[in-house]
């Protein structure tokens, strides 16, 4: 049975949007070409790549079902209030069972000694196995040899998947016009790399948790790996959904403010002066303790876990959303200020247009590029805050994965002998990859959009 | 290019000159060296109130039990603990009363039990402002703006005086704790204790309207009942009924002197503007004075020279333990002249400077125990060979404390009397693995609790006779936890199979609260589902912040949560009254927060309760714990052991958790510690000389480069 | 002039009323005094006796915005509107909930914030114009492509790595500064170290990237050109007329931020136990100190807007082709 979280529903509406607006860019010539000066920036092109695949596992962990479980009295199965995602199942392999606490990476043993009973009086200090995982090596007795051989796999497996998704791509086309495609494939050879490595690493991870914790083990004893990996939906939602969120009042009270002017216009400065001098991290802070009261005076609403958290991580965004739409704002007022002296739209004007098709015609299709290039840039932005905010305690709840969480909890690990390490790293590390791309992304749409950017230095 | 060179190598020079082998991180701004004894410590949590009235958590009390001094204290070394006299001349000489507050015996009806209370003689108080006399007139009583212009902090205050300790203060305070403007936590235990506490608060919350001045002396002048000075040095408390435990109440700092002065002093309202109150610069008698109250950043013990001196160890203290006398000739304490503990709110520093040398213990409270800092990996005790090697001592102690996990009783799922719900508690009690729980949370440092009473005071539980019945058995002479399969079918006996209520066929799911601020609070949650999963039941944790999960329990609305204990005083009254029906937290605002009630149980508690501890009591306690080790209104938790690491240099360090006054014991080696902190910290210089290099590289390639471009353009 | 700054002086006011009434909202919505009052008598016994008690010490058991049983203009002075929202109006901050002066609090914790973030400023500053200089210089080379690569990594690096690793490395491992701490007085410098070098490598992935795009902005300009085909050099080029007339945009931009200096570094300066304003409000979020989150939220309103009049000042000093209207 499918569940939708209230998350679910909105990111699947940021999908929607992504989708729809990738159609209308291909039917605008106008916008296609600006766009496909994005992908023939390399790092550009890298970027989308790597950040469709980080969209796509954060899609399939948000798509949700209920376990079951059977009635045996009834015979028949009842639907518990737990949840597991897509991403939940086909990871399951690698987070289904758990030790007892921490491990290193690779490691086949628990990362502190324990009394074990040798014989009926002695006891022994060890480090004991790991019960599931790191002694269960599939090729090689040897580690280095196993993940050598495993990784040799997953390099066959690899090509394999992408011969089958040439030939789908391909089929009309294969054997009729070979030299064609073989130009079009070494034209575009970084690209197609690119798609190869980051399919391996991908594909090469998944064999190799499956024999070992790649990146070790946290406190009670889970899959650092499948941590972080789940975390990532929590970092694409905040940074997307936020701007989803803003993006209705910058746009509409921008183009008002800018657009009718006068009393609008004072008004509108007034409340974006006004919010955006209060400090965010404040408002942040009483933004979510008025939602845990409202929590805890309204128990019923929240049947289980999921729910809850959720509920937070979605007040989280709209309350990030709240303090950072005054910027795009103040923007898009200029711009639209601008766009109502110039001469075409006074012409509609004389001409007896009406505001709001005047709006829709000129002034929106023209304050979009600050629009894309706010969004893109905010985007790393948000995604970097939330760690600081669940350091801070106002972040998302303590049961979401995140990032933030994660480094929350390091905190402790690093003031262990021999510290623990392995965590602060793992969140850190997908973090910076995350927000490395977004940069990245948001560089090659600036310099595609911006019409002050300087195209030839590049 | 020849200038360049002559520059740079000159720059090399400096640089590699700046090298040496002084530790260049030591967090102090004093030279170690010059300040031979003292003693360096941290606090995690600025102090909120340093007011004895008024102060109730460990982390002041740190502070202000150096300078406070009440009538008893713990002897350092005993165990089980024991009170000896502090500023009291004596034990307390104790009269029982009946209706007519006549004398008579315990055979009989006892009404009232007076104790009657002989202070040592010649003590004095700190030097204090307060103090100072002028013409017979206390010179900043009446503060003008002109007296106060260069005036920050106390220090500012040029003449300072001293004063005899008096039953007058001791009595003083007492009235204090009744004033509500001091908001004492325990004005309402004193009125159910001492008598005419509760007449004397009706008639001082009357006069609310009373200027700061007239208060003080209406509250000279105005008597409690029960209380009587007998003369300068006497002085006599009247309590209701018996309360054997009352005296452990005279040991807290809640009854230590308060001299008038100092409230006529800090009441002035423009040292108030100042910060400068009662609640952040004491007054005492004790050993140490606060000369520094910077809580931002650090507060500084100076040793109090008025102090009256103390010998340790004393003929008596080295017969109970010859090891700790290290240096053997006796001497008065404190033993150390100053102590500077600095704020550090953050693990990593903290653990790190400790590391350095340049805390000398770590100082672990049993409060922040889940914050405490990781010793080793090892599951045990032991300390890691490398911190062995720096000659770190471990002290351990069990805690007088019990952290549990309390079922809401009022719940109508997990609660209430019926035998449904008492088999679901017990199952979860079974499933719950608290022995997990310890290794990974509290790396060990704990032990499994069988009821609230933990080792160390009367009525605890070891395990080999007496033990929970209801969860263990015992198996060849050693206690083994009764398996999943019992949890299961207690809570087939409940009416739930695989987790599904039989009669609605829905599944069982149960709420716990949490307040979620500690780092570890999402692998706890994460772990507690865990246990619930054992037995098939889906746990939600709803994580609040504290002030929520207060409401709740309030409320009652909550129903599963967890929770914790620290004894006042070592008795087991302390922590059966957890459990007594007329400390419930919903109806009574009592600490019985899982509101649970039981007849038989009440009736043993209040008989159990003014009782000596004699094998009777023992009798009555285990009767109690058999109840409510039936009835399972908590899973019975653990009961933390205290940790504090400390260095070599750091002599006479017992672990005493009742005695919080132990600072005056402490003793420095400093040549250790000068030693060891500079054989610890040799400032590592390598990586800066690499990247000089490569910045001197980098450099002279961007000038080459420059210069090239440059002159090509020329030409061009 | 005088009159534009009088203008926008009064422009505050309407400002600071809408904050003001929006921090009133959010915290008494929030929390109620017996809430507060219970998080600060601390969670052994007690009673509701007390909290009556602690709430009327601290003026919160009077209504919200209008007293029915006071007359005349008490019956709007004796709220907890008027104590403790407009009386921020007159600087008139208050007790914090733990019972200390907020106003001496700040006076003392805002220069401990002001040591940290002025250095940090001003070497940051200097050295991300050094190293967009050097791009620029190198523009349209691998240098200058591999810079802003590097420049982007540095930025996507979360704050906290920077302060947990450089902490781990300088202070755990090379021992060359204490780990955390503060003094005042000179001593201060060796506590300084760290937090500036941090905040330092923490800013120069943007910085940098911002002053080289104003500079690219003005190479494209014609004078520069005209410059050029004089035959001047590139370096004085890019010294005596790129990098001066970028000084506008540098300056203005760093004169909005002056005020806000004051405020400190939230993470920073509880990382490193620097006693300042920014640990100051981390406390009293984490405390639940609403006086103090109050009176943060007014200052930091204060000088955001005196912050955004500065700039239009020094836009006029800077160009006296700016006039202020």
């Amino acid at each position: 049975m499918f569940v939708f979280l209230l998350t679910d529903l909105f990111f699947y509406i940021i999908i929607l949007t992504l989708l729809s607006y990738i159609l209308y860019v291909r039917k605008t010539p106008d916008l296609l070409e600006t766009w496909s000066y994005v992908f023939k920036n390399k790092t550009g092109a890298l970027s989308v790549l790597v950040l469709s695949f980080f969209m796509i596992i954060a899609l399939s962990d948000s798509i949700h079902f209920k376990n079951k479980v059977y009635d045996e009295n009834n015979k028949k199965y009842t639907y518990t209030s737990e949840i597991s995602s897509l991403l939940d199942i086909i990871l399951l392999p690698i987070h289904e069972n758990s030790e007892k606490s921490y491990s290193s990476p690779f490691s086949s043993k628990l990362y502190s000694k324990e009394t074990v009973k040798i014989d009926k009086d002695i006891d022994k200090r060890v480090y004991p196995k790991l019960k599931y995982k790191g002694n269960h090596n599939l090729y090689s007795e040897k580690n280095i040899q196993n993940i050598f051989i495993t990784i040799i796999i997953s390099f066959v497996k690899t090509l394999f998947i992408c011969f089958i998704m040439y030939l789908i791509i391909f089929y009309k086309t294969l054997f009729k016009n070979f030299k064609k495609i073989t130009t079009y494939f070494l034209r575009n050879k970084f690209i197609y790399l690119s798609f190869f490595i980051i399919l391996l690493i991908f594909i090469s991870l998944y064999d190799l948790s499956i024999q070992y914790y790649v990146l070790g083990t946290d406190k009670v004893g889970e899959d650092v790996l499948y941590k972080s990996i789940k975390s990532i939906r929590t970092g694409i939602l905040i940074g997307t959904l936020t701007t989803i969120v803003m993006l209705p009042f910058a746009i509409f009270l921008g183009i008002f403010a800018g657009y009718i002017g006068g009393f609008v216009d004072d008004i509108i400065q007034y409340i974006y002066t006004t919010l955006n001098s209060i400090p965010s991290v404040l408002l942040i802070a009483s933004a979510i303790l008025m939602l845990q009261v409202y929590m805890a005076n309204n128990p019923i609403d929240f049947e289980n876990v999921y729910e809850r958290a959720d509920l937070r991580l979605f007040f989280l965004c709209m309350i990030l959303g709240l303090t950072s739409w005054t910027g795009l704002c103040r923007l898009l007022r200029g711009e639209s200020m601008k766009l109502r002296e110039i001469e075409y739209v006074q012409a509609s004007q004389t001409f007896g247009l009406s505001k709001v098709s005047i709006i829709i015609r000129h002034i929106i299709p023209n304050i979009m590029h600050i629009v894309i290039i706010t969004v893109v840039l905010d985007f790393s932005a948000l995604v970097l805050a939330e760690a600081v905010l669940s350091y801070v305690n106002i972040g998302v709840d303590p049961t979401t994965y995140s990032w933030g969480n994660m480094i929350n909890a390091a905190r402790l690990e690093m003031s262990r002998e021999p510290i623990v390490w392995w965590s602060l790293f793992a969140a850190f590390l997908f973090m910076f990859i995350l927000v490395l791309f977004a940069n990245l992304f948001s560089d090659a749409v600036r310099d595609a959009f911006d019409p002050r950017a300087n195209k030839n230095y590049e | 290019m020849f200038n360049y060179h002559k520059y740079i190598i000159i720059a090399c020079i400096i640089f590699l000159k700046g090298c040496s082998d002084k530790p260049l991180n030591n967090p102090y701004s004093d030279n170690l060296n010059n300040l031979k004894n003292v003693y360096y410590s941290s606090f995690q949590e600025r102090p909120k109130h340093l007011d004895p009235a008024r102060s109730y958590s460990s982390n002041e009390y740190a502070f202000i039990a150096q300078i406070y001094e009440p009538l008893y204290q713990y002897h350092y070394l005993k165990k089980p603990y024991e009170l000896i006299p502090l500023t009291a001349a004596e034990m307390p000489e104790i009269i029982y009363l009946d209706d007519k507050f006549n004398e008579t015996t315990l055979n009989k009806k006892i009404y009232y039990t007076k104790y009657i209370i002989k202070i040592k003689q010649g003590v004095l108080y700190q030097d204090h402002p307060a103090f100072y006399k002028k013409d017979n007139e206390y010179f900043y009583h009446n503060l003008n703006d002109d007296q106060l212009k260069n005036i920050d902090t106390l220090k500012d205050f040029k003449y300072e005086s001293t004063r005899e300790l008096t039953s007058d203060d001791y009595i003083y305070q007492i009235k204090r704790l009744a004033d509500y403007k001091n908001h004492s936590p325990i004005s309402g235990v004193m009125s159910e204790y001492i008598f005419g506490f509760d007449d004397f608060k009706n008639k001082i919350n009357k006069k609310s309207e009373l200027n700061y001045k007239k208060r003080i002396k209406f509250i000279q002048s105005t008597n409690i009942q029960g209380i009587e000075k007998i003369n300068k040095y006497k002085f006599s408390i009247i309590i209701k009924n018996q309360y054997p435990q009352f005296i452990y109440w005279l040991a807290m700092p809640f009854f230590s002197p308060m001299p008038w002065e100092a409230d006529s002093f800090y009441m002035q309202e423009n040292l108030i503007k100042k910060n400068i109150t009662l609640n952040w610069f004491p007054v005492g008698t004790g050993p140490f004075r606060l000369i520094e109250n910077n809580p931002n950043l650090r507060m500084v013990l100076d040793y109090n020279k008025n102090f009256r001196g103390e010998v340790y160890p004393s003929l008596n203290d080295k017969i109970i333990d010859k090891k700790l006398i290290s240096s053997n000739s006796v001497k008065a304490v404190p033993f150390i002249d100053k102590a500077i503990f600095s704020l550090e709110k953050e693990q990593i520093p903290r653990w790190n400077k400790f590391l350095q040398g340049y805390y000398d213990s770590s100082g672990i409270a049993s409060d922040n125990y889940d914050q405490a800092v990781s010793l080793s990996n090892s599951g045990d005790i032991k300390l890691t060979e490398e911190l062995k090697a720096k000659g770190i001592h471990l002290n351990t102690a069990t805690a007088a404390s019990t952290y549990y996990i309390g079922f809401n009783m009022l719940d109508p799922v997990v609660g209430g009397k019926e035998s449904k719900a008492r088999y679901l508690r017990q199952a979860i009690t079974l499933a719950i693995d608290y022995d997990e729980y310890i290794s990974i949370f509290a790396n060990g440092r704990g032990i499994v609790a069988q009821s609230p009473i933990p080792p160390g005071i009367f009525g605890y539980q070891d395990g080999k006779k007496s033990y929970n019945k209801t969860i263990y058995k015992k198996v060849d002479n050693s206690l083994v936890k009764k398996n999943i399969v019992k949890a299961k079918d207690l809570l087939k006996k409940a009416g739930y199979v695989n987790g599904l209520d039989q009669k609605t066929g829905k599944p069982l799911v149960l709420y716990f609260e949490a307040t979620g601020s500690g780092a570890d609070t999402y692998a706890f949650l994460n772990w507690l589902r865990k246990q619930f999963k054992k037995i098939d039941i889906q746990l939600v944790t709803r994580v609040t912040d504290y002030n929520r999960f207060q409401e709740k329990m309030i409320n009652g609305t909550g129903q599963i949560f967890q929770w914790g204990w620290n004894a006042d005083y070592p008795d087991p009254e302390n922590f059966l009254f957890l459990l007594y029906s007329k400390n419930g937290k919903v109806k009574y605002g009592g600490e019985n927060a899982s509101n649970y009630s039981n007849y038989e149980f009440d009736k043993l508690f209040l008989r159990m309760k003014n009782m000596k501890n004699t094998k009777k009591r023992k009798e009555l306690i285990e009767n109690m714990l058999t109840i409510i080790q039936n009835d399972s209104p908590w899973v019975w938790g653990f009961h933390p052991k205290s940790f504090s690491l400390s260095h070599s240099w750091l002599e006479n360090v017992e672990s005493n958790l009742m005695a919080n006054n132990t600072l005056k014991y402490k003793k420095i080696n400093n040549n250790i510690r000068h030693d060891k902190i500079s054989k610890w910290n040799k400032p590592d210089f390598t990586l800066l000389h690499i990247l000089f290099i490569i910045f001197l590289i980098f450099i002279f390639s961007v000038l080459l480069t420059i210069r090239k471009k440059e002159k090509e353009k020329a030409y061009d | 002039m005088i009159k534009y700054i009088l203008k926008r002086l009064v422009y505050i006011i309407p400002i600071l009323i809408g904050v003001n009434l929006l921090t009133f909202a959010l915290f008494f919505v929030v929390n109620s005094p017996d809430e507060i009052a219970r998080l600060h008598l601390g969670n052994k016994r007690v009673t509701q006796e007390q909290i009556y008690a602690w709430n009327e010490e601290r003026g919160y058991n009077n209504p919200l915005f209008y007293n029915n049983s006071e007359k005349g203009l008490d019956a709007i002075q004796k709220t907890i509107f008027y104590e403790k929202s407009l009386k921020l109006f007159l600087f008139d901050f208050g007790v914090s909930d733990s019972g200390r002066d907020i106003k001496y609090d700040i006076q003392q914790r805002m220069w401990p914030s002001l040591a940290i973030a002025l250095p940090s400023l001003i070497v940051g500053v200097l050295i991300n114009i050094t190293f967009a200089l050097f791009f620029v210089f190198f523009r349209s080379t691998y240098v200058d492509y591999f810079g802003v690569i590097i420049c982007v990594a540095l930025m996507s690096i979360s704050s906290l790595f920077y302060i947990i690793g450089g902490q781990y490395l300088i202070s755990k491992l090379l021992h060359l500064v204490p780990i955390s701490g503060y003094a005042h007085g000179y001593d201060a410098v060796k506590f300084l170290i760290l937090p500036v070098i941090i905040s330092v490598i923490y800013g120069i992935g943007s910085g940098t990237r911002w002053y080289r795009s104003l500079f690219l902005e003005e190479i494209e300009k014609d004078y520069v050109k005209t410059a050029k085909s004089k035959g001047l050099s590139e370096s004085s080029v890019l010294f005596n007329h790129v990098f001066k007339n970028a000084l506008i945009p540098i300056l203005t931009g760093i004169v909005v931020i002056l005020p806000l200096l004051f405020l400190g570094s939230l993470i920073v300066e509880s990382f490193f136990g620097i006693p300042g304003l920014g640990s100051y409000t981390i406390d009293a979020i984490q405390s639940q100190d609403f006086a103090i989150v109050r009176a943060m939220v007014f200052l930091g309103t204060i000088l955001y807007i005196v912050g955004l009049i500065l700039t239009d000042i020094s836009y006029t000093l800077v160009d006296p082709r700016v006039r202020l209207k």
